[in-house]
């Protein structure tokens, strides 16, 4: 496997892509699940769906656009999906969950559309909703790369005021930080790494690498620093084990990688009901 | 001990109506550094608008208000004054954040944006825990604490960026009659040993009437503002001295916790 990895470059691009999404998917996951905002994800995505079958339609009708990558299109609709949501919460001010299920299906029926109008389905979308290890292009990683320095750089420099608005809203704004404009640029982190991510464990399961490991981590993390390690840990170890069996077993890798994010979080559970139990058994002696 | 020359809130003439309903009138209160002060009254007597009024989260409508001797509206030293309110049921108690996490977000505004923090920094987080008495908890995650214990880690929180006065309302709203005794102990100590001045809203003045240097009694109008002395004294010899013609529904809900409290103090 690993001389497979030096020779072919495909082999190189889908494993280091799989590296940095393994990073940071869990890394601004951990803030999407404490904000109880989960769903957002799946929002979102769905909303890139839309931007890629665009981009195929565009590519298939027009020759000026055949050179586009469809992960620009993807994210360009992603970030305009997220600002949907944030003016549907707004709106809805005592339904805000609602914004979700409206930009979902609206991100659905687009999609819909649009690749009914390329009449149907091709491989490529295949890839793009389940994920694919060859379709990962040189372009595509060094994409992912900037985009991910930027979110980890915003991440590192906005923590303090992310933690305290994930852990506090109310505190965080009558504390005067200026809690608008952050969650602002943490929705359109969320839409940029869902973009980057969906190459990989495609389009249907971008959201479970931003929230398995996660549910995964809180269970045995003491304090939010170590939430987010553990998080960035069984993410990358959930990517990286599910690229080497998908490639070996020629599967889909996003759903083995999610698969392998489930079993993480079976066992951490189970773990965690030992730990407790035996706790328990020494408490009583 | 008592440094009672500098004022640091002035309340003048504010009365304060919802739509058609007044809630406070005509309201005159000036509070001294270093004081220890329970504001009393019963529900819907206007004490929380009274501290959104305070703290810059309503509006004033009529008469004005000045902390730290500044006007309200040109007033930027918010670090100045720490908050607690009734939070111990209202935060996400799964949340995987430990109890020195918790009490550094206090630091966010005071440090800045893309500010981090430094050795100093941690050092009055800890000095803040140690405060609370909950150094022992501090690698915790702060959904394993009790709800008094909670509530001890916002004020820690309030405490790290130096406030001169906390404002806390009803704070032992969620704690356990047990532990609220030693919760109000440990207010009389940031008070006399850290010399922080104290607001305290409550409808309970029995279980803290032993810790309080002052109070004051709300009822739409601010009935009484003295010594806790006072106010005792008062209260032995005719309760409607103090509230006027509202003593029927008042000395209900007083004598009640007084009597309660005061037995197992």
């Amino acid at each position: 496997m690993i001389s497979n990895i030096l020779q072919y470059e495909f082999l190189q691009n889908a494993f280091l892509t799989g590296i940095i999404i393994g990073i940071i998917a869990p890394l601004i996951g951990v803030f999407i699940v404490v904000r109880r905002l989960s769903l957002i994800a799946d929002a979102l995505s769905h909303v890139t769906l839309a931007g890629i079958a665009a981009s195929l339609l565009l590519e298939k009708k027009f020759l000026l656009f055949s050179g586009l990558n469809p992960m620009y299109m993807g994210m360009v609709f992603s970030v305009t999906g997220s600002l949907f949501i944030e003016k549907l919460r707004t709106v809805y001010k005592h339904y805000q969950e609602l914004a979700i299920p409206i930009i979902l299906s609206g991100g659905i029926g687009l999609g819909a559309i649009f690749i009914s109008l390329a009449d149907g389905f091709n491989t490529d979308l295949f890839s793009y909703l389940f994920g694919s290890v060859s379709a990962v292009s040189r372009l595509d990683l060094w994409t992912i790369l900037v985009i991910s320095i930027l979110v980890i750089v915003l991440i590192i420099l906005l923590y303090k005021e992310l933690f305290l608005l994930s852990f506090d809203e109310e505190h965080a704004k009558a504390s005067g930080i200026a809690a608008k404009s952050v969650h602002f640029i943490f929705i359109i982190m969320v839409a940029l790494v869902i973009a980057a991510s969906m190459r990989i464990v495609g389009i249907l399961l971008v959201s479970s690498l931003m929230t398995l490991p996660v549910a995964a981590s809180i269970r045995i993390a003491k304090g939010f620093k170590q939430t987010i390690f553990y998080s960035v840990l069984f993410g990358e170890t959930s990517v990286l084990g599910g690229l080497m069996l998908s490639y070996h077993l020629d599967l889909a890798p996003g759903g083995t990688i999610v698969i392998i994010a489930v079993f993480i979080l079976i066992l951490t559970i189970l773990l965690k009901k030992m730990a407790v139990k035996t706790s328990l058994a020494s408490h009583q002696k | 001990m008592e440094k009672q020359n500098k004022p640091i809130i002035e309340i003048k003439n504010v009365s304060y109506r919802y739509e058609k309903e007044d809630v406070l009138e005509n309201i005159n209160l000036t509070i001294q550094e270093g004081v220890f002060l329970g504001i009393v009254g019963p529900n819907g007597s206007g004490k929380s608008t009274l501290l959104k009024l305070v703290l810059g989260l309503l509006k004033l409508q009529k008469g004005e208000i000045q902390l730290f001797g500044q006007d309200i509206y040109r007033f930027k030293d918010w670090h100045h004054i720490g908050f607690v309110s009734q939070k111990a049921n209202s935060f996400n108690t799964g949340f995987p954040a430990t109890v020195y996490e918790v009490v550094s977000s206090g630091l966010t505004k005071k440090l800045g944006l893309f500010k981090f923090m430094k050795k100093e920094d941690h050092h009055k987080v800890t000095k803040a825990i140690e405060s609370v008495d909950l150094l022992a908890f501090k690698d915790k995650n702060i959904g394993e604490l009790s709800g008094g214990q909670q509530q001890r880690v916002f004020i820690a929180r309030a405490l790290v960026s130096d406030p001169k006065l906390m404002i806390l309302d009803e704070p032992t709203v969620g704690v356990d009659a047990q532990n609220v005794q030693s919760f109000y102990g440990m207010l009389d100590k940031l008070n006399k040993q850290l010399g922080i001045s104290l607001l305290l809203v409550t409808h309970d003045i029995g279980a803290i009437s032993d810790k309080i240097t002052h109070v004051a009694c709300l009822n739409k109008h601010l009935h009484f503002h003295g010594k806790t002395e006072e106010f005792e004294e008062l209260k032995k010899n005719d309760m409607s001295a103090i509230y006027g013609h509202d003593i029927q529904i008042l000395t209900h809900d007083h004598e009640h916790h007084y009597h309660h409290h005061g037995g197992t103090v």
